[in-house]
């Protein structure tokens, strides 16, 4: 028996409200971030993700009150990302139940955030949340993957293999790595990129983007893949946890 | 009904710790008054980022004598995370030793694994006849550290403002002997580290995961203190 890996679903949520389409049938408001993380409890998730897609100062206190509420009815590690600037954000997002923030373009305007964030709270804290994809045009760094930021839309020219080296090396805990080539398209995880990223950092990495079926999951973790983390696949219903996870036993990993 | 005081020092997430209690039905308190904290029926001693921090946070709010004091009057107390990790000699973290409690005999030191941190859930190797592992032996349970105790140390009596005491078994545990209360130690194989997942001696417990992350588990884990207390 080995530590198990992780199933993690991503729960985006703007102003209040879970954003992707849910379609679960037992539920009485689907769109409900807190009755939908209980039903992912219930289902077996390791941990959650709410992603606060939008991340406006004025639906900051929306946030902080969904995941107080959250935090009430649910035993498991909670993350929370979007637009964690400051040592503050997390410090507030920790006091209202959180476990973990993700932080993204932040850091990557400011990389000594991710140290500041580190020393106050502890790495374990601070999942760095990487949104990569290939660039083989004549701009293309050194590795040919490149950081992203606004969803995949904005280019960075950051290398992304140097970018999650310098990220371990100034204090983050764990990298969820988010293949955008692979998202959206339900084809399979991106299997070289995790293995890039694999070969650069000893600390764990989550997987995303990509997965569309229950056996997309066991490469994953093949591949170098601690923890894997899917969003819509889930809530539409398309797999459960338990299927994720059957699949991942039957590939021979172990699962809780 | 039974009080639980969370000590509240500035380190962990106190709160889960808080919600996790209070599901259980107790009266839960977060504090670091010494008078609360001392006649609490039990006190949690949460704990999460550096040892040093954690220990010069814990003195700063008169944490260790409350601690030292419950545990001398037989009074339960319960480290989580840092919070089991403080209690043992001594703490090696980048390369600079901090002395812990020493209400355990051994050193925490850096995890030796491909991957760190111990992220997730895992199995542990409970003893016999443990209080806390009772009914959940097979479980597993939520990690996140990067440093653990890889050694237990037999110690007879723990010398304390300039005296010394023994850990005395608990009336309430079945198992009671005369002299010093017997060490149980539940152990958690990681990478080439094997180290100290929960531990348990009269009336000091710790453990190492977080039972206030660990679902059911950790929620009847929680339990089984309460029980005793």
């Amino acid at each position: 028996m080995s530590l198990a890996v992780r199933v993690i679903p991503c729960l985006d949520v703007d102003a209040g409200r879970v954003v992707k389409g849910v379609h679960f049938e037992n539920l009485r408001d689907a769109g409900d971030p807190v009755e939908l993380a209980a039903e992912y409890y219930r289902q077996g998730a390791d941990e959650l993700t709410f992603l606060d897609v939008t991340a406006s100062s004025s639906h900051r206190q929306t946030m902080v009150d969904v995941v107080s509420r959250t935090a009430e009815q649910i035993f498991i590690p909670l993350t929370v990302g979007g637009g964690v600037r400051t040592p503050e954000d997390v410090d507030s997002l920790l006091r209202c139940g959180a476990d973990k923030v993700g932080v993204n373009t932040a850091a990557i305007n400011d990389p000594a955030l991710i140290s500041r964030i580190a020393d106050r709270f502890g790495s374990q804290v601070l999942v760095l949340s990487v949104d990569a994809r290939r660039e083989r045009g004549e701009r293309h760094t050194e590795s040919g993957f490149e950081v992203t930021t606004m969803g995949g839309r904005k280019s960075t020219g950051i290398d992304a293999l140097w970018w999650v080296k310098r990220a371990e090396e100034l204090g983050a805990g764990e990298i969820l790595l988010n293949s955008m080539d692979a998202d959206g398209t339900q084809d399979g995880f991106d299997l070289e990129m995790i293995r890039a990223v694999r070969s650069e950092v000893s600390i764990p990495i989550i997987a995303s983007g990509g997965a569309g079926k229950a056996d997309d999951f066991p490469p994953a973790i093949a591949a170098g893949a601690d923890a894997v983390l899917a969003a819509s696949i889930f809530h539409y219903g398309k797999v459960t946890i338990g299927e994720v996870k059957d699949a991942i036993r039957a590939a021979g990993y172990d699962v809780r | 009904m039974t009080a639980v005081t969370v000590f509240d020092y500035g380190f962990g997430n106190v709160r889960s710790m808080v919600r996790a209690l209070a599901n259980l039905g107790l009266d839960v308190t977060l504090t670091s008054d010494y008078r609360t904290s001392l006649e609490a029926d039990g006190l949690v001693v949460p704990g999460v980022g550096a040892f040093g921090a954690c220990m010069t946070g814990l003195k700063a709010v008169g944490g260790d004598r409350v601690i030292l004091d419950r545990l001398r009057a037989g009074r339960p107390v319960l480290g989580v995370c840092v919070g089991q990790q403080i209690m043992f000699d001594a703490g090696h973290e980048h390369g600079v030793e901090t002395a812990g409690l020493g209400l355990i005999g051994g050193d925490v030191v850096r995890l030796d694994a491909p991957v760190v941190p111990h992220m997730g859930w895992d199995t542990v190797d409970a003893p016999e006849g443990s209080v806390l592992l009772r009914g959940v032996e097979d479980e597993r349970f939520y990690f996140v550290h990067s440093y653990a105790a890889a050694d237990v140390v037999p110690k007879a009596a723990i010398d304390y403002d300039g005296s010394s005491f023994e850990l005395a078994p608990l009336p309430t545990v079945n198992d009671a002997h005369d002299g010093p209360a017997p060490e149980k130690v539940t152990w958690c194989t990681y990478g080439n580290s094997t180290f100290v997942a929960a531990y348990e001696r009269g009336p000091l417990f710790a453990t190492q995961f977080h039972p206030e992350k660990s679902a059911r588990a950790g929620a009847k884990l929680l339990q089984n203190w309460v029980d005793v207390l």
